[in-house]
């Protein structure tokens, strides 16, 4: 019956694997301990995360490896993004432990749920078929659900979570209708195959285009772009802290990679039609998210507006990437909107750091006010925060600075002047509530004047965080590169 | 007539009663019950058209699993089935458009190139052709990745359920033999030092009072 069966070659999955094991095995050990020994399962998810790091490294080699009948890709730009992935995660995991600890949350089943959704996001960032980039999504989205509503005696959280899945399910079933669409249209769902078919010219254009439309809204609504923008402050502000800070930083960047696999690797023939639909996406969220931002008076949803815009910005490079038949400008602008979302998750993660930083048992600092005097309280810790708000307005020489450079560059070189233009003058607007939270922590006399609890692996790891943006704005060029090097091998 | 157009008539006939059944029966439990020899009657017009795969699903499936929980749920609930019934035959106008307009579309489908009788394969498969064993072939080889990605999506469905439900309730009231066992004499009895004698306070004087 199956002599012509050639077993899929497991190497290149290896991380994928190892991972779902570990999560398994976390889960009955945990089933074991009591509350004082759940330290035991956080150790175990940190090797889980460590060891996959390492194995993901390890077998790095730059080759573009397919496997599993085509529906995994294995090659530079998955490993660079899954090394950054593990990375955000095991930060999101060191920052929120204490505050979980202190409200009774660190259950057994947050780790796991956390380890589960980054499986799906590696599944996300390694699919090559519209299939596996479904079900990664939805294993991503469901873990993510569970976890909003981690805290179950919270009727915002609640809330949340409730808003986040109707939502979600059913920005999942755009997605998946604009999929079978394409599937209509080629008779495949492999992104290999899609492209192909798109090439040779056989499929019929106005259903794909039709289903275009579909997988764009999918997409920006996994990203938050405005007009799918509705569930982002919502969910920001309901959810717990910790949960708000895994949302906000790694499925970014899961969310990049299957944009970059279903538009630039498999509809690239279509890219006016989708640039045109990203072009509208960009103008609309760094408009409503730097305008809206201002309004807010907590700190979690002036974030979450924030990262409307940010996203609005990679937005604008991913739409940059084709002049009319020229595709000279294509790897400038895909890296440069790679470069944009790895900034934007180191800012971001450092930017919930310090709320959860703030925050202690029975107290949470999430309005603006809990910023007020921080530079009295702690001035390396207000430093900290300055150097994330800088680097989010774009105040040159930190990392946010470089990034948008490169993006208005990438826009600028596609012809794209007037949303430039547009682009710039919004995040002046931006800057605005950015330095307010400057001008709170070094002008006013502080409100709460408890000192600063946290765990030295925190303070050190969240001061780590400062440096980086810090640094990565004096040393852009290594990042820079790198994404360009991982798309030019993976493309 | 053929012995398979006949049990295919014979069958066809018991579900349509079993369909009607389902509608009109007036307990609850009755309904789902003929629910379900309508479940087993589809099964076999499947058994006919040579899908065995869907036939036992539907079988194990709905029939084994969704039915019974079904049953379940109507035999807890305490349903008031007059009031159900009240003004029963007043939907009956809505209902009948909406019958008629799904018997047109399917004619409509039906009556089309595309599926008419002529169009559907209509070919017969060889002996010893199993679709569960061509269903299992796929799933196993070409589309592993994803089965495997589905089990684990069911596994977090679990995890969230469990996590999202199982509660200890705050008033509950139960005892911990392990620390009933473990308690120290210390952790129960407090001695409190008290003077042996104690001298009583000097009376208050009574007033008498005049009258």
């Amino acid at each position: 019956m199956l002599k012509n069966f050639v077993p899929p070659d497991l190497f290149p999955a290896m991380p994928e694997i190892f991972l779902v094991l570990m999560a398994c095995v976390i889960l009955l050990v945990d089933a074991f301990l009591g509350r004082t020994q759940r330290w035991i399962t956080a150790a175990l998810t940190m090797v889980a995360l460590v060891g996959c790091a390492l194995i993901t490294y390890q077998t790095m080699d730059g080759q573009v490896v397919l496997t599993f009948s085509n529906m995994f890709v294995d090659d530079l730009l998955a490993d660079l993004l899954k090394l950054m992935l593990y990375l955000s995660v095991i930060v999101a995991l060191i920052y929120s432990r204490d505050y979980l600890v202190a409200r009774q949350l660190d259950k057994g089943e947050y780790y796991v749920l956390v380890l589960f959704a980054t499986v799906g996001m590696m599944v996300m960032i390694s699919a090559s078929h519209f299939l596996t980039i479904y079900l990664g999504l939805e294993l991503l989205s469901l873990s993510l659900y569970a976890l909003v509503a981690i805290d179950r005696d919270s009727p915002r959280a609640t809330e949340a979570a409730m808003k986040y899945f109707v939502l979600g399910a059913l920005a999942s079933g755009l997605l998946l209708y604009g999929m079978s669409m394409v599937y209509g249209a080629t008779g495949t769902l492999e992104i290999g195959g899609v492209a192909q078919a798109l090439h040779l010219g056989v499929a019929n254009k106005t259903v794909l285009v039709f289903g275009l439309v579909f997988i764009v809204s999918g997409i920006a609504f996994k990203l938050g772009a405005v007009p799918f923008h509705m569930w982002v402050p919502d969910v920001y502000q309901g959810a717990p802290t910790p949960i708000t800070l895994l949302i906000a930083s790694a499925p970014k960047l899961a969310a990049f990679a299957i944009a970059m696999r279903m538009l630039v690797y498999g509809l690239f023939e279509l890219a006016e039609h989708w640039q045109t639909m990203l072009m509208i996406l960009a103008v609309l969220s760094i408009a409503l998210g730097n305008l809206a931002a201002i309004a807010q008076t907590n700190i979690k949803r002036m974030l979450a507006y924030s990262t409307i815009s940010h996203m609005g910005f990679m937005l604008l490079a991913l739409m940059s990437g084709v002049v009319g038949e020229d595709k000279h400008f294509a790897l400038n602008a895909y890296s440069s909107a790679m470069y944009y979302i790895v900034a934007y998750v180191i800012m971001s993660l450092g930017a919930f750091g310090m709320i959860l930083l703030l925050s202690r048992a029975g107290y949470e600092a999430e309005h603006l006010d809990d910023f007020k005097g921080l530079n009295q309280r702690s001035p390396w810790f207000a430093a900290v925060m300055l150097a994330i708000m800088f680097s989010m307005a774009g105040v040159p020489f930190f990392v946010g600075f470089f990034a948008k450079f490169s993006v208005l560059l990438a826009a600028i070189d596609a012809g794209h002047i007037a949303v430039a233009v547009f682009a710039v003058m919004f995040s002046l607007i931006g800057a605005f509530y950015y330095l307010r939270v400057v001008k709170l922590m070094y002008f006013d006399a502080p409100v709460d004047n408890a000192p600063i609890q946290a765990s030295l692996d925190m303070r050190f790891l969240l001061s780590l965080n400062g440096a980086a943006v810090a640094l990565l704005g004096i040393f852009p060029d290594t990042l820079i590169s790198l994404c360009t090097f991982a798309l030019m091998r993976s493309l | 007539m053929e012995f398979k157009t006949f049990v295919f008539y014979v069958v066809a006939a018991i579900l349509v009663f079993a369909a009607l059944r389902t509608i009109t029966a007036r307990n609850p439990v009755h309904a789902a019950l003929f629910l379900v020899l309508a479940f087993f009657s589809m099964a076999a017009i499947w058994m006919l058209l040579q899908a065995e795969f869907l036939a036992i699903i539907l079988i194990m499936v709905y029939v084994g699993a969704v039915m019974v929980l079904f049953l379940f749920v109507v035999m807890m609930l305490d349903i008031d089935i007059e009031r159900l019934r009240h003004r029963f035959w007043s939907y009956l106008p809505l209902g009948a458009m909406i019958g008629l307009l799904m018997v047109a579309e399917m004619a409509l489908v039906l009556s089309g190139t595309y599926f008419s009788a002529a169009a559907l394969p209509g070919q017969t498969m060889p002996e010893g052709y199993s679709n569960t064993k061509e269903l299992a072939r796929l799933l196993y080889t070409d589309f592993v990745y994803p089965f495997e990605l589905a089990s684990v999506i069911l596994l977090v469905g679990v995890i969230a359920a469990v996590m999202l439900t199982l509660r200890q309730r705050k008033d509950t009231k139960y005892q911990n033999p392990s620390e009933q066992l473990a308690v120290k004499r210390n952790d129960r009895v407090r001695l409190v030092k008290m003077a042996t004698e104690k001298d009583l306070p000097a009376e208050p004087e009574v007033k008498e009072g005049g009258q």
